[in-house]
């Protein structure tokens, strides 16, 4: 059954005011086009997750979407500070809770997984469990150790942009693939982004590519350029210079609204925030193709 | 073409080539945004040609072709040996005990090497609020050996963090070993002015002056009063060759090496 719809259909059937949602990628295939559809369609209270929150959660934050942040590194990688959610934490106006980065995917491991919850070596850093309750502690049965634990975490909805999917939800990611994996096992709800949409074949004709199967996808949305100013491997280069202006841009409240205004709610879609971006950004966005070498799965 | 320079480079510039040559051909290093991302493509395109670099994104044996802004970038994955989920990075690589080097930071390294990268003042209430734990506090713990690089100011080493973010000694060498993690903490944490190396008891001593820095100006800038090693070592100037390296081909917008 195809589950093809537009974005805009799948945030509003998927996103629900005070839901967690998880947008996924590490640096990479951050699907940047959901989170501007979530803000244009003005959802409230969402408890927002991510490893890194990126430049897609401090737009959300900015936008008033979300009341906690679940993270384990805020900043703008590379860049510096992530200023408005840093900003926001100061003031106490965001709840949050903070991880590690192993900690945070050792939670969703264990919500992909179905565990009762993750465990971990002790790390002799003492802060982070003092000040997070959810780090816990107990004895290993065999050993009699200290072991570290946390609680799944199971997002209502996982988004995931990807470089293909068939119109079911089968999805071939390549590149970095952070916790795309654990996000969409996770999830209670996932929704796949994808550069392209493919017939079923050429998804079957290369099936260890196949990192989320269809049976756990609610919907499949064609959206090219999802993932920009973050970068899709093969499909576009990360705009490295975006990271750097946002850094001007998100010292001073009236530019973000200025930008917010401009480039989210003032476009439809993601096809038209592209355009706008123009002939010379894609021009620099634009990638030389260099393919790997075929594997032979044999005729059998 | 080696020669030594005069002493023409930034405070990072000297930071960035003093880390890279704590690195063995060979070694395989987790890496870390800005500096020590800048340190370890240095020390692999000098003298560790065959330094394993590995990314908390999940790449193994990255070959980046430029300098990548972030540790995510799409050039650490084209011609990469292997690619694999955050999960599997920090169980199979990092726990299991492959990884021989991390390189930390942070805005606190205090009197026994503990890191805060998460918050100045109480955690409830941040009056500055830092990024956080990232891969560090797996790496602290977990990491064969670990390096940090920091320019030497009073307000970055006080005697105590506020926070922990990633365990050096806590408060000695034995506190550290009672807790069991296998990694061997801080060796060696390298400023603008020298480098500080633990002491039997895990306490960080001055070790090594960089040419044209004194005794005075270490503790000067030094939160605790910082011991001083019997025989403080210089360490060797930079060289143009690795100065070129850095500026034209690894960092030439000077994003990381500017300033300070």
């Amino acid at each position: 059954m195809s589950k093809l719809c537009s974005l805009k259909e799948a945030i509003s059937n998927y996103v629900h005011d005070g839901d967690t949602v998880y947008c996924a990628g590490f640096t990479h295939l951050i699907p940047f086009a959901a989170g501007h559809e979530i803000i244009r369609q003005g959802r409230r209270d969402l408890t927002l997750a991510r490893a890194t929150p990126d430049l897609i959660y401090d737009q959300m934050v900015a936008a008033g979407c979300a009341k906690k942040l679940i993270f384990s590194y805020i900043g703008n990688p590379g860049v510096g500070s992530l200023r408005i959610v840093r900003e926001q934490l100061e003031s106490g106006q965001l709840a949050w809770e903070e991880y590690s980065h192993f900690g945070m995917i050792a939670r969703l491991q264990a919500g992909a997984a179905g565990l009762p919850f993750a465990s971990m070596n002790q790390t002799a850093a003492p802060d982070l469990e003092k000040n997070n309750p959810n780090y816990r502690r107990v004895k290993d049965p065999y050993t009699g150790r200290e072991v570290v634990t946390l609680p799944p975490l199971t997002p209502d909805v996982g988004i995931i942009h990807v470089q293909r999917a068939d119109a079911k939800g089968n999805a071939h990611i390549w590149g970095i693939i952070g916790e795309q994996k654990e996000v969409a096992f996770a999830s209670k709800n996932v929704i796949i982004t994808a550069e392209e949409i493919v017939d079923e074949d050429i998804i079957r004709s290369d099936p260890n590519r196949t990192l989320i199967p269809e049976l756990i996808v609610k919907a499949v949305c064609l959206v090219p350029h999802c993932s920009h100013p973050s970068y899709t491997q093969g499909y576009s280069d990360r705009d490295n210079s975006f990271y750097l202006n946002w850094d001007k841009i998100s010292e001073d409240p009236a530019a973000v609204k200025a930008w917010l205004d401009e480039w989210v709610y003032g476009v439809k879609d993601a096809e038209e925030y592209w355009q706008k971006l123009g002939a010379e950004t894609h021009k620099r966005l634009a990638v030389k193709p260099k393919f790997a070498a075929p594997v032979n799965y044999g005729d059998y | 073409m080696d020669q030594p320079t005069s002493p023409q480079y930034t405070a990072s510039e000297l930071m960035c080539v003093n880390a890279a040559r704590l690195l063995r051909d060979g070694d395989v290093v987790f890496v870390g945004v800005g500096l020590p991302n800048l340190a370890c493509n240095l020390a692999r395109r000098t003298h560790a040609p065959n330094l394993q670099m590995i990314y908390e994104a999940g790449v193994i044996g990255a070959r980046p072709s430029k300098l990548p802004l972030s540790i995510g970038d799409p050039t650490l994955v084209s011609g990469a040996s292997s690619v694999c989920g955050m999960y599997d990075i920090f169980t199979l690589y990092l726990q299991r005990g492959n990884v021989d080097v991390g390189f930390l930071g942070g805005a606190q390294i205090d009197r026994f090497g503990n890191i805060n990268a998460t918050v100045i003042g109480d955690y409830a209430h941040p009056k500055v609020r830092l990024p956080g734990s990232g891969g560090s506090q797996e790496m602290g713990g977990w990491a064969n050996r670990n390096y940090i690089i920091t320019p030497h100011q009073k307000r970055r080493f006080p005697e105590k963090v506020d926070y922990i973010t990633s365990a050096g000694f806590l408060g000695g060498r034995k506190q550290r070993e009672a807790t069991g993690v296998r990694g061997g903490g801080p060796l060696v944490v390298v400023t603008n002015l020298g480098l500080l190396e633990p002491d039997e008891n895990g306490e960080l001593m001055l070790t090594a002056l960089h040419p044209g820095c004194t005794v005075e100006q270490v503790k000067d800038n030094t939160g605790w009063d910082i011991k001083i090693a019997s025989t403080v070592k210089e360490t060797l100037p930079l060289k143009s060759s690795e100065l070129t390296l850095l500026r034209e081909e690894l960092d030439p917008e000077g994003i990381y090496l500017k300033g300070s």
